[in-house]
């Protein structure tokens, strides 16, 4: 999809030289995903969310870690308040008011997530807790249906431990191989080098659509229809991809897509994974339980289709109306001037970060989502973090769940500041004095 | 905000984390183990050379970490030369106390040893402003311990 976006220009003299730009804006044009009658004001999007009047250590707070864990607006807060008050009971089956009533908002919360993809159907949709169990679940059902030992499993240096570890567990059950698709120095994903790790022992491809670490987004369209060209089919970490792209997984042709709900501005507990119908069906279940059977007699038990065969106990239910609502608020603001947003505060950063001296920035890809790590001479993450913290500036650091990536790059962490939303060019000024101390303080 | 800051950073810190002591692997060490910090990262070896008398000969350590996990195991690398097992281990206690409860008082302190080291270590009492830094203060020492417990490895967590 990033192939086909035209680029814009944010504003002349604050795009990094070579920087790409994702997203697109054409005034004028109804798309789906984009419901926003105003222009992006983010003055306005920050008095949706409560938090962002909180101060620390008597600083206003600037949060820049999103990447993490996003802040939620008031109307995924007051739709979760809502459900609990006025329409809550378990979900499907009952024949009374409240269940009807909770269930048909809980399943509008499916198809709004299918709308936000475009999936072909809500049958497609599957709620997980969060992305991790979404990829476990690919990992532990395709693993039983389709491999063996010795067959391929192709992931990325930039997988986050989530897109990892669960083949490492696949390995010692079964025997698989992982085979890891190279990047180069400043990041950017080897498409050729990637192509060349199929073989055909490869049963699948697991590839994350945005670093989490350094920001990289990878060319998953291209990634998928190399894959294809040789039968095998691609499940996609898109935890990081779905806050700040527009996504749409029938134009990817994707065969699994995952991603998660606290990371789009909505609750934890509620994660998502996107299959085709036909690769959904042909998975066994994942857990066994109420809600995804069919029928079950004391001698065995016959399954439902999915979405329910995947979703045995009772769901998360008003997580998935709060994930609703913040699918709801991100298209009223509009996916593509979200995407502008970030783009332009992902510009000022990288120039701004670039002009503090002894700081070096960790990630150059061509193509970046608004996420930068840095790292400090003389100063390790930690301390950086520390530092910026009593400033009110809140970055994450460490190694963002990607070891072996950090280990690539010759690092054991950096500090690493993601922009969302409500983020503007004045925290990352913010930052920027913030780490002015950090100098002060080790030299 | 600085104040603050200087309170953790101070230079026998910085003076630590820039030119750590005893940052090597000793020839004839004895016991070692690796500690984990699983929230960073960090990973550091603590290595000990231990008498049959259970006199600590030598100690060192290699890794890399924050300014605060390498000054800590930096001083405490200092200090654990010719100390006794008991008494190293009775030092972490006290430690342990100074950096985290903030009514420790270290006139009070008595156990026998080691009372000049712990008045050394003090500099080290400014993690108790933060609480999420207190492991890395104390990532060596609990390495330590897992060296002289015949561990080879230990985490924070």
């Amino acid at each position: 999809m990033n192939e086909a976006a035209p680029t814009i220009q944010v504003v002349p003299g604050q795009v990094v030289p070579g920087q790409v730009v994702p997203g697109q804006v054409v005034p004028g044009q109804v798309v789906p995903g984009d419901n926003s009658t105003l222009a992006y004001d983010v003055e306005r999007v920050r008095a949706d969310f409560p938090i962002l009047t909180q101060e620390v250590f008597g600083r206003p707070l600037v949060f820049l870690d999103s990447a993490a864990s996003a802040q939620k607006p008031r109307q995924v807060l007051d739709a979760m308040d809502d459900a609990y008050e006025t329409a809550y009971s378990n979900v499907h089956r009952g024949v009374h008011r409240m269940s009807q009533l909770c269930t048909d908002a809980f399943e509008a919360g499916r198809e709004k997530v299918a709308r936000y993809i475009n999936a072909g159907s809500s049958d497609e949709i599957v709620f997980t807790r969060n992305a991790t169990e979404a990829l476990n679940l690919v990992a532990d059902c395709f693993g039983r249906a389709f491999m063996k030992a010795g067959d391929e499993v192709v992931i990325s240096a930039l997988e986050h431990h989530s897109n990892i570890v669960p083949w490492h567990l696949l390995k010692e059950r079964l025997g698989i191989e992982l085979r890891i698709a190279p990047i180069d120095d400043d990041g950017n994903f080897l498409l050729d080098e990637f192509e060349a790790l199929l073989g055909p022992r490869t049963r699948l491809v697991a590839m994350t659509h945005v670093s989490n670490a350094i920001g990289t987004i990878v060319p998953i369209k291209e990634v998928i229809a190399r894959a294809h060209a040789r039968g095998v089919p691609v499940l996609v970490d898109g935890s990081q991809a779905a806050p700040h792209l527009r996504i749409d997984v029938q134009d990817l042709d994707a065969d699994f897509y995952a991603f998660t709900g606290h990371k789009v501005y909505g609750p934890t507990g509620i994660g998502v994974l996107y299959g085709k119908s036909e690769r959904l069906n042909a998975l066994p279940p994942y857990q066994g339980g109420g809600e995804m059977i069919a029928s079950v007699t004391f001698e065995k038990s016959e399954f439902k289709a999915a979405p329910h065969r995947f979703e045995a106990g009772t769901p998360a239910i008003v997580e998935a109306i709060g994930l609703g609502a913040a699918i709801d608020y991100l298209e009223s603001l509009g996916r593509d001037n979200i995407a502008a947003h970030e783009s332009g505060i992902l510009a000022y950063a990288t120039q701004r970060l670039g002009e503090v001296p002894g700081l070096t920035i960790i990630g150059r890809a061509r193509e970046k989502a608004s996420i930068v790590s840095f790292v400090m001479e003389n100063a390790h993450a930690h301390d950086i973090g520390t530092i910026v913290d009593r400033a009110g500036v809140a970055v994450r650091t460490g190694h963002h769940c990607a070891q072996p990536l950090l280990q690539r790059l010759g690092l054991t962490a950096t500090a690493r500041a993601s922009f969302g939303i409500y983020n503007t060019r004045e925290e990352v000024d913010a930052l920027v004095e913030a780490l002015g101390a950090v100098s002060e303080i080790f030299g | 905000m600085l104040d603050e800051l200087r309170e953790l950073y101070q230079e026998v810190i910085l003076d630590h984390g820039r030119n750590p002591r005893n940052h090597r692997r000793p020839e004839d060490a004895n016991r070692h183990a690796r500690g984990n910090n699983p929230i960073c990262g960090d990973t550091l070896v603590v290595y000990l050379d231990v008498g049959d008398d259970g006199v600590i000969r030598d100690a060192a350590f290699e890794g890399q970490g924050c300014a605060i996990s390498i000054a800590s195991a930096s001083m405490m690398t200092d200090v654990l030369k010719g100390k006794t097992e008991a008494q190293a281990r009775a030092l972490f206690e006290k430690f342990h106390d100074l950096c985290t409860k903030d009514d420790f008082d270290l006139d009070a302190v008595d156990n026998g040893a080691g009372d000049d080291d712990l008045e050394r270590l003090q500099v080290l009492a400014g993690v108790r402003a933060f609480p999420m830094r207190v492991k890395c203060a104390t990532l060596a020492w609990h390495t330590m311990t897992a060296a002289m417990s015949g561990e080879d490895a230990t985490s924070t967590e």
